[in-house]
């Protein structure tokens, strides 16, 4: 397990970390988001997915009623919402498994509601810390999450 | 055409008869509650096994109520899409089985295109008009030039309005479904109480965002020491439920006005909000515009909705195969009539 904790000033910052996180994805990978409402987890997927290349002029809506929105970039995006399932039984039923991982980029939002849905993923835990400042955790889980935080990582500081 | 219509495509199960596209003689939805507290979006049955378990039975119900047989029927017009596939599936295969063994035309029926025609089947709309499509799932605005003619003009880049009613609810502490809950104490409640955020209102484009608005009154709620109750409650939803029907009422009207339209239709789950439908019908009435709302029952996801379009595509010969498949993402404008068959 590997771990980066980063702050971000602003909506835009949050932003332009997703699109960094997109841009290093070059393999299928899992993406487990957690935090709070409004803490701007869909603001990062929304950075994730112009990172991998889905259109500007596509844009990239809350998943919460739909369960999963499908987008197409380099690879596929999947967007996923967990916060209207109540029970794990239900993930079942969505045919999540596939996912994760499966042949595109899988983003899980409140994965927190479902302990250890995958074996290899990056978690990020997104935390208020003012009205624009939030606080990222990254986490690390298996190869694939490790090399895609290391990628990360090395993009972000070494953006001017 | 008597036409059986099935929607599946998010929680809830519905069959409907519906006579020459105008007329309802059953619209059965299986989960369904009290039908002015459905929207806003309800606790999911999203399972697909669920659809499974209800498809047959309302389907039965549909007939019965409609007092046909399975044998009248001359056509099926189902929800292909979008929505999730598993959950289209069950209704999409089910109406191929149906189409199959009775001998009868199919026909896939966009979601979407299903709420904005939804009130031609209890008065007559003349086309062109603007539609505003509001749930917990979309808030779009199209261009409805007739039946399979539509473009987008404006949607939300973040959040759908009934999931701001919904998250905002569940922030207040007032439950599910949070539509229904806001309406009812934003009634009683003083709508300028509280300056929350109108977020695009400026923008000259037609799209929405609400996801601020969620945040804003989430930092106001976390700036209070008290819980939020009694009065107070009742202010802060009634100036919640303000900035989100005055962006949606601004925008709709601003698209109004510059595409020339003079009707509009308002439809989806959150046109059953009582506070959208005063203010919209205020302020269009006032610049001269005449609006159109479906009666709640037809507001929620319901198959009768689907029989205005599926009506007038068999009968104009527009027959789907039986490979018809389900389209989780479907844009608006890629629907409506295949080329060769543009009236």
């Amino acid at each position: 397990m590997v771990e980066w904790v980063i702050d971000t000033a602003s909506a835009e910052e949050t932003n332009r970390l997703g699109r960094c996180l997109g841009q290093v994805i070059k393999e299928p990978a899992v993406l487990l988001l957690t935090g709070d409402l409004g803490a701007g987890k869909t603001c990062l997927t929304q950075g994730i997915a112009r990172g991998l290349g889905v259109p500007e002029s596509e844009p990239i809506v809350s998943p919460t009623y739909t369960l999963m929105n499908l987008y197409e970039g380099r690879l596929p995006l999947y967007h996923f919402d967990l916060y209207r399932l109540a029970d794990p039984g239900e993930l079942e039923e969505l045919g999540m498994e596939e996912y994760l991982p499966g042949e595109g980029v899988a983003v899980v939002e409140w994965a927190d509601r479902f302990d250890e849905l995958c074996q290899s993923c990056l978690a990020i835990r997104i935390c208020h810390r003012g009205p624009d400042k939030r606080t990222l955790h990254f986490c690390a889980v298996g190869s694939t999450g490790k090399m895609l935080l290391q990628a990360l990582q090395s993009v972000w500081n070494q953006r001017d | 055409m008597l036409l059986l219509t099935i929607e599946s495509s998010c929680d809830e199960t519905s069959a409907a008869v519906v006579r020459d596209g105008r007329q309802i003689l059953s619209n059965v939805i299986a989960s369904q509650v009290d039908v002015h507290a459905l929207y806003g979006g309800v606790v999911p049955e999203l399972a697909s096994r669920k659809h499974m378990e209800a498809v047959t039975v309302v389907i039965d119900d549909a007939l019965r109520k409609a007092g046909v047989a399975l044998g009248d029927i001359e056509g099926i017009a189902v929800t292909r899409g979008p929505g999730l596939v598993g959950a289209l599936l069950v209704g999409l295969s089910m109406a191929k089985a149906m189409a199959l063994s009775l001998g009868i035309p199919l026909v896939g029926v966009h979601h979407m295109e299903g709420h904005i025609l939804a009130p031609l089947l209890e008065q007559d709309v003349p086309f062109p008009y603007l539609a505003l499509a509001v749930s917990g799932g979309h808030t779009h605005l199209y261009r409805v030039d007739g039946i399979g003619k539509y473009r987008t003009l404006g949607r939300t880049l973040d959040d759908a309005a009934g999931e701001a009613f919904d998250k905002v609810s569940k922030l207040l502490g007032l439950g599910y479904p949070g539509g229904a809950v806001i309406d009812r104490l934003a009634a009683e409640g003083n709508p300028r109480a509280f300056d929350f955020p109108r977020p695009l209102l400026k923008k000259p484009t037609f799209d929405f965002s609400f996801s601020g608005i969620k945040t804003a009154l989430l930092y106001y709620v976390q700036s209070q020491n008290s819980p939020i109750e009694g009065a107070h409650l009742c202010d802060v939803a009634a100036s919640f439920q303000q900035a989100v029907i005055e962006v949606l009422c601004e925008k709709t009207l601003r698209a109004a006005r510059d595409t020339g339209l003079e009707r509009i239709v308002v439809a989806g789950g959150v046109a059953c909000n009582k506070g959208l439908r005063r203010l919209m019908g205020e302020r269009s009435a006032k610049e001269g515009f005449r609006v159109f709302f479906p009666s709640p029952i037809l507001c929620a996801d319901n198959a009768a909705m689907l029989g205005v379009a599926g009506d007038a595509y068999l009968t104009a010969g527009c027959v789907a195969d039986l490979d018809l498949n389900a389209r989780a993402n479907w844009p608006l404008d890629q629907a409506g009539w295949p080329q060769q068959l543009l009236p």
